[in-house]
């Protein structure tokens, strides 16, 4: 097992990232964070405090789950069902960043896009990942990125989350996860 | 878990999970776009050899939401009212594929006699096997208490619940028994002697011939239909002393508690179990269970369904 991102460094790339979603839309008028549960949520707060201290407003921020458009069901158990909380301001018309913390097939991104096409039509769609070990089965990028690893396939990607684990820390070990 | 095929084969938690599940799904049922695509290319089987409305409707839609292929079958107008066998019935079904069967019947058993068999692989739901279970009502039943009275509590730990009625006949009796205590609940059955089944004194619950002295405590007063197909005897001199003592009418609700609310598995006899102004009363959340019963078994089928635990090893 080796540290590939500390509590100190994740909170640098959070940061980051914030600042890159405003450069980009040029402010937070119009955008709507939505997390993907479990640790995805919990970083879409994080970028949504962050921005709210520096442009001073509160951004519409929730959680999309997305484990029923998943197309991987049926290699796995059943999953539990997350909640998902759209912002009362909905999603019509609005730039929506989807927030995970690890980009890797890409599977996750698309299943998200099919359920945000359930619940509205925004304006646009970007993406925001902690980190992006690669290995992408579809034709998908993040717009945001904490930070990249290269990684192999039979290694796993663990991000921990003060909000659920306790202490924050991405590590990278061996052996593929299920 | 492969198979529904009665309450005393789940546990508190998974069954904590399945209502978490209609939870989440019940929001789904809210939207615009009420379709999911979570179980296409799922065939689901109703397979109906007794009278339903809403048992079999409520699987259908529950299905249909899911995207999963519904093919309904009932005994009357098929094979089955030639005298054909359920074993061959079930070996049709699997011919053709079925990935689940909900299976409604009016033989006791009915159900695991199918998931026993090797008859077919797929999933066995039960939908009412005679007069011993009806899991998918009792967990929407449970459902609607805990989103009643629940409190933002998983379970239903505290509450009391009246079970009134018809207990000899009822399936939707004995599976709420079951899983209402599992759930914390503290179940008491009202009823006629005779409309006791034997053996009464072992399940979890406890018995009380008096209404009257029952329902100002309770929070929940869960109505069953007098199951007059059923009943081969006389269980009760007429409709009307029943309905007297046995009955829930305005003058009884207005006894019950202040927040305390009436269920009804339904088809209800109005003016014999339930008087038509309690069943259109504010306390009433009969149809409520309708719908939530939507949910629910859009949970079960997810749950059953969705995951494809036999194929893990093999990825």
């Amino acid at each position: 097992m080796s540290v590939a991102l500390s509590a100190q460094d994740i909170t640098r790339a959070l940061t980051r990232i914030s600042h890159e979603i405003l450069e980009k839309n040029q402010g937070s008028a119009n955008i709507v964070l939505l997390g993907i549960p479990t640790r995805g949520a919990h970083l879409a707060t994080r970028i949504s405090s962050i921005i709210a201290s520096i442009e001073g407003s509160e951004v519409p921020t929730g959680t999309l789950d997305i484990t029923l458009f998943r197309d991987d069901l049926r290699m796995r158990p059943p999953r539990a069902i997350m909640p998902t909380k759209i912002p009362t301001s909905g999603i019509e018309g609005k730039d929506v960043i989807l927030v995970d913390d690890v980009l890797f097939s890409g599977r996750t991104i698309r299943a998200a896009l099919d359920a945000l096409g359930e619940i509205g039509r925004p304006r646009a769609v970007q993406l925001a990942a902690l980190v992006d070990r690669g290995h992408r089965e579809l034709p998908i990028k993040a717009d945001f990125i904490g930070k990249n690893l290269p990684t192999s396939k039979s290694q796993s990607v663990r991000v921990l989350l003060s909000e659920i684990d306790g202490r924050d820390e991405v590590t990278i070990e061996e052996g593929a996860e299920l | 878990m492969r198979h529904l095929l009665s309450i005393a084969d789940l546990n508190k938690s998974e069954a904590i999970s399945i209502l978490d599940t209609a939870t989440e799904l019940a929001r789904v049922s809210d939207g615009a776009v009420k379709k999911l695509p979570t179980l296409r290319g799922r065939t689901i089987v109703n397979l109906f050899a007794e009278d339903s409305t809403r048992t079999r409707i409520s699987f259908e839609a529950a299905a249909k939401r899911l995207s999963a292929d519904v093919i309904n079958f009932s005994a009357k107008g098929s094979s089955v009212s030639k005298g054909e066998s359920l074993k061959d019935t079930a070996m049709t079904l699997q011919a053709m594929g079925a990935d689940a069967v909900v299976i409604r019947h009016s033989a006791s058993g009915a159900a695991q006699r199918l998931a026993d068999s090797q008859w077919m692989s797929g999933s066995v739901i039960n939908a009412g096997d005679g007069t011993h279970e009806h899991p998918s009502q009792a967990l929407l039943d449970a459902f609607t208490i805990r989103k009643h009275l629940g409190m933002g509590a998983s379970d239903l730990a505290g509450l009391n619940v009246a079970i009134v009625g018809d207990i000899l006949h009822s399936r939707v009796a004995r599976s709420n028994v079951l899983l209402l205590v599992m759930l914390g609940a503290k179940v008491t059955l009202v009823a006629p002697p005779t409309l006791l089944p034997v053996g009464i004194q072992n399940w979890p619950a406890t018995v009380s011939y008096d209404f009257d002295s029952e329902i100002p405590h309770v929070d929940v007063v869960m109505m069953l239909r007098v199951q007059q197909e059923r009943m081969s005897d006389l269980f009760f001199p007429n409709a009307r002393e029943y309905s007297r003592y046995f009955g829930l009418n305005g003058e009884r609700m207005a006894s019950m508690k202040s927040g305390a609310i009436v269920m009804h598995p339904g088809p209800m006899n109005r003016g014999l179990e339930i008087s038509a102004e309690v069943a259109d009363s504010a306390r009433s959340v009969i149809t409520e269970q309708v719908t939530n019963g939507v949910s629910v078994r859009m949970a079960i089928l997810y749950v059953l369904l969705a995951g494809g635990a036999l194929e893990v090893g093999s990825n």
